[in-house]
């Protein structure tokens, strides 16, 4: 286990460093950060300057060096646009983006599986169909039309929910939270949900699709012909069985929901990493992008590592095959 | 609906029973964000506007955008070279600090310091003498008429509290910490700043002791600033009314604002003049099919173009109504310096005719007309992208054929802009930052010299040594009548040598609640001064 464990952050060094040397080979693609740093009437002299004094002058390696230097440093620079070092930046919006990721993860995993196991259970039945039809508009439709159909809907034609931000907001030390009053739980309702529906449709699919395999197999047949109630066949056997599959996909999803907030939050005005993120493209902020690349890595990394250590916990079958030394 | 308007009313009933005295609230949203709060840090429309409500200049410019005194009550012209500035008495910053002189001196200062992005305020060689505590010259080496144009933005911060939090100089992008003035603000004006998270949220409330309290026209208590960048969440957020007014609007969402009851555009032509520059300087266009020479260095062939782009087109189909064609490189408009006046307009534009722009550029060896490449921003400018588009099927009517590359602004900024110059025929936009003539002139239309940055905005590097002559006698004139001859004389000649082909000026489009009334400026800065909520 600790090897593995070991073995994983070594691994993950690799892949921070490769993604920040991409990173930089495409910076260079994104366009200049001078012209938007300054206003119109600022001489070519000081814009020649300012470019010097940022590096954008030297080679591509000697900016990536650089930026290794300083990061193994703890030191992740000063944001072009806003001024300020990009850690507290990236420390400031990262509450905002990990609740509503987790929100929209658990929205995903409390409706997918039961939907799923439903849907695997009863497939003929017309509620399952409602489920898999409805489910098809969720895994076709784009986040950013969903998200501006819902603000149509429940923003501007009813009126029910607010259409941007977060709401209110309570400090917990450093952690800013919108999820202990009703204005920011309000705020989060549809963001949530717009960013977790591909992740619902996707469990569900995924866990129906289990079902039906596992339902299929031996073992079910043995225990229902050893008279077990219907409840345990489902879920103590068959339902835990579908979960290995489960638990891969939805990790994985995790990091991508992290990730692909960017959409989500730019059509909602949530205050998270990836509005920062997508607001630094524009502005080409480089010590920003480069951050959030590196942090998001960090995080599929992280997250790869739990879900092998569940597997563990899961899958006793991993557990023997460990302690017999097989490989 | 019904119902949630009901408990909302009931709600708000008992709220307003326990707090009888609330005030009133103006939240807002604009597109992009106030990255800082320092008013030296960037010299662009929307940060200069947000904090000329916080921080005020020794001048400032009223709703008409007429010059009109602030911090200073009066100023003359005691030698031509010498300037002198009456301060206001009993001003106080937020801080409750007295305002004086050495304010003035040390802020001129620390406008020019490095890191400041405001130095062209006070040019490098002014002197700034305080001759007592209310009176401050400013003594320059030429006679400068203009030296207070640009005033109403160099905003006056107190000397005292920048020494005491470490913000004498103006926060520098390599150094490791963010300055003090970068997230706190002291400055004199109606409103001050209560809580600012760059991207999220700025709050400010209304300033007791300001100045100009007795004379105010506004009613607000508390501002709330949103920025929400995408265009489909800022139109919602207003038709939603969790905002009283938002801008830009794009122009395809002017009839939803309209039709929504409770909302409605506020639309006016603003001080930007949008235009397309040719390289009229190297011998060879880097992106053309002509080898061996320039077209546009032949006046015919750029009045070829310029004839062939019909601008009433423009204006019907992709602005929708919302441009004013123009035939001046400056917006005619109140408050600006040497431009037309709009009532009497004393320029006009080269007519739209296909027939005769073929005969030009018949005339000019393109009879079969020729290949050029063309540079065009698609996130800078109101529809900017659609413009060229249809500039490249009107050119296509006279044989022109047109390669648009149109890129974010980013990448566009980089390629075209100075040093580079990468680029044979361009779309940009310009507003003169002082409201003059001169800086028209001297930005886009004089020579182009990299060490004196004469014409560094002169993409296209048009040059007329008598035009730049001109331009030099336009700056240190100061007989109001005689500049006013020699700015209408530049304009002729550029005019003239068809310099540049100007399209319009776009609009400034804010769409408002019914619960505010707002002024609308035409250099799209919004001052909360001239704001009451109902």
């Amino acid at each position: 286990m600790l090897a593995l464990i070991i073995r994983r952050v070594i691994q993950s060094v690799v892949v921070m460093l490769t993604v920040a040397l991409i990173a930089f080979t495409l910076f260079r693609f994104v366009g200049d950060p001078i012209a938007q740093m300054v206003g119109q009437d600022t001489s070519l002299q000081d814009r020649e300057r300012l470019r010097q004094e940022l590096g954008l002058n030297d080679p591509i390696m000697v900016q990536f060096g650089n930026f290794v230097v300083n990061t193994v440093q703890g030191n992740f620079g000063i944001s072009f646009r806003i001024g300020r070092p990009v850690n507290e930046l990236i420390m400031e919006r990262m509450p905002a983006t990990l609740e509503l990721s987790l929100i929209a993860a658990l929205f995903a995993l409390l409706v997918g599986i039961p939907m799923g196991v439903y849907t695997g259970l009863y497939p003929e039945k017309w509620l399952s169909k409602l489920f898999l039809t409805v489910s098809l508009m969720g895994i076709s439709l784009p986040t950013f039309l969903i998200g501006i159909l819902l603000i149509l809907l429940f923003g501007v034609i009813l009126g029910w929910l607010p259409t941007f931000g977060r709401g209110a907001v309570d400090q917990f030390g450093w952690w800013s939270s919108g999820l202990f009053n009703a204005d920011g739980i309000r705020a989060i309702l549809m963001p949530a949900f717009t960013l977790g529906m591909f992740q619902l449709t996707l469990i569900m699919r995924l866990v129906r699709s289990e079902m039906l395999e596992v339902l299929r197999t031996d073992y079910i047949k043995f225990a229902r012909a050893r008279g077990l109630s219907n409840r345990a066949v489902h879920f103590g056997h068959a339902l835990k069985n579908t979960l290995v599959p489960v638990i891969t996909i939805t990790g994985l999803q995790l990091g991508s929901i992290i990730a692909f907030a960017i959409i989500t939050e730019t059509v909602f005005q949530w205050p998270g990493m990836g509005l920062l993120f997508i607001q630094a493209v524009d502005f080409v902020d480089i010590p920003i992008m480069a951050t959030y690349l590196i942090l998001i890595a960090a995080f599929f990394v992280i997250i790869n590592l739990i879900v092998d250590l569940l597997y563990f916990a899961v899958d006793p079958r991993l557990r023997v095959e460990r302690a017999v030394g097989g490989h | 609906m019904r119902l949630k308007t009901f408990v909302a009313a009931g709600a708000l009933a008992a709220v307003a029973a326990a707090m009888p005295a609330q005030g009133k609230e103006l939240k807002f949203a604009f597109q992009g964000s106030l990255s800082s709060l320092d008013p030296y840090a960037l010299n662009e429309t929307f940060t200069l506007g947000f904090l000329g409500n916080v921080y005020e200049g020794l001048v400032r410019r009223g709703a008409d955008l007429a010059i009109e005194p602030a911090l200073a009550t009066k100023w003359e012209v005691v030698e031509p070279t010498r300037w002198r500035f009456h301060l206001r008495k009993g001003v106080k910053f937020h801080n409750g600090n007295a305002f004086n002189a050495d304010d003035v001196v040390f802020s001129a200062n620390r406008v020019r310091a490095d890191g400041s992005d405001l130095k062209t305020r006070i040019a490098a060689d002014v002197k700034v003498e305080k001759v007592d505590d209310y009176t401050v010259d400013f003594v320059t080496t030429k006679p400068n008429p203009i030296i207070f144009v640009e005033w109403a933005t160099w905003s006056i911060m107190d000397k005292e509290w920048a020494e005491a939090n470490n913000a004498v100089a103006p926060q520098s992008v390599t150094a490791g910490d963010a300055n003090f003035a970068t997230r706190n603000t002291n400055g004199t004006g109606p409103f001050m700043v209560t809580a600012h998270e760059a991207d999220v949220k700025t709050t400010a409330v209304v300033n007791p002791n300001w100045w100009d309290n007795g004379a105010k026209e506004h009613n607000v208590s508390k501002v709330t600033f949103t920025p929400i960048g995408s265009d489909a969440t800022r139109v919602a957020a207003l038709l939603s009314g969790q905002v009283d007014m938002a801008y830009p609007v794009p122009t395809q969402d002017h009839p939803r604002v309209n039709d929504n009851g409770g909302t409605a555009m506020l639309v006016g032509p603003e001080l930007r003049t949008i235009f397309l520059g040719m390289d009229q300087h190297r011998d060879e266009l880097l992106y053309s099919n002509i080898k061996g020479k320039n077209p546009f260095k032949d006046k015919r062939v750029r009045e070829a173009f310029y004839r062939a782009i019909n601008v009433d087109a423009i204006k019907k189909v992709v602005m929708r109504g919302l441009s004013t064609p123009s035939a001046l490189m400056v917006a005619p408009a109140p408050g600006i310096n040497g431009g037309d006046t709009p009532s009497n307009p004393a320029f006009s534009r080269l007519g739209y005719d296909v027939n005769k722009s073929k005969q030009l550029l018949a005339d000019a060896g393109y009879g079969d007309g020729f290949e050029v490449g063309m540079d065009c921003p698609n996130n800078r400018y109101v529809n900017d992208e659609a413009i060229c588009t249809a500039v490249v099927s009107m050119l296509a009517k006279v044989g022109v054929k047109v390669n648009l590359n149109a890129q974010p602004k980013a990448k566009y900024f980089a390629k075209v802009l100075a040093p580079k110059l990468d680029t044979s025929f361009y779309l940009l936009g310009w507003t003169p930052g002082s409201f003059d003539s001169w800086n028209v002139l001297s930005n886009l239309h004089g020579c182009y010299n990299k060490d004196t940055g004469n014409g560094k905005f002169n993409l296209g590097r048009y040059c007329n040594p008598e035009v730049d002559a001109l331009t030099d006698k336009v700056l240190t004139e100061t007989d109001a009548g005689k500049r006013g001859g020699m700015i209408k004389e530049a304009w002729t000649k550029t005019l003239g040598d068809i310099a540049y082909i100007p399209l319009h000026q776009q609009a400034v489009a804010w769409g408002v609640s019914d619960k505010v009334v707002v002024k609308q400026r035409a250099d799209n800065q919004f001052a909360w001064r001239h704001v009451t909520v109902k």
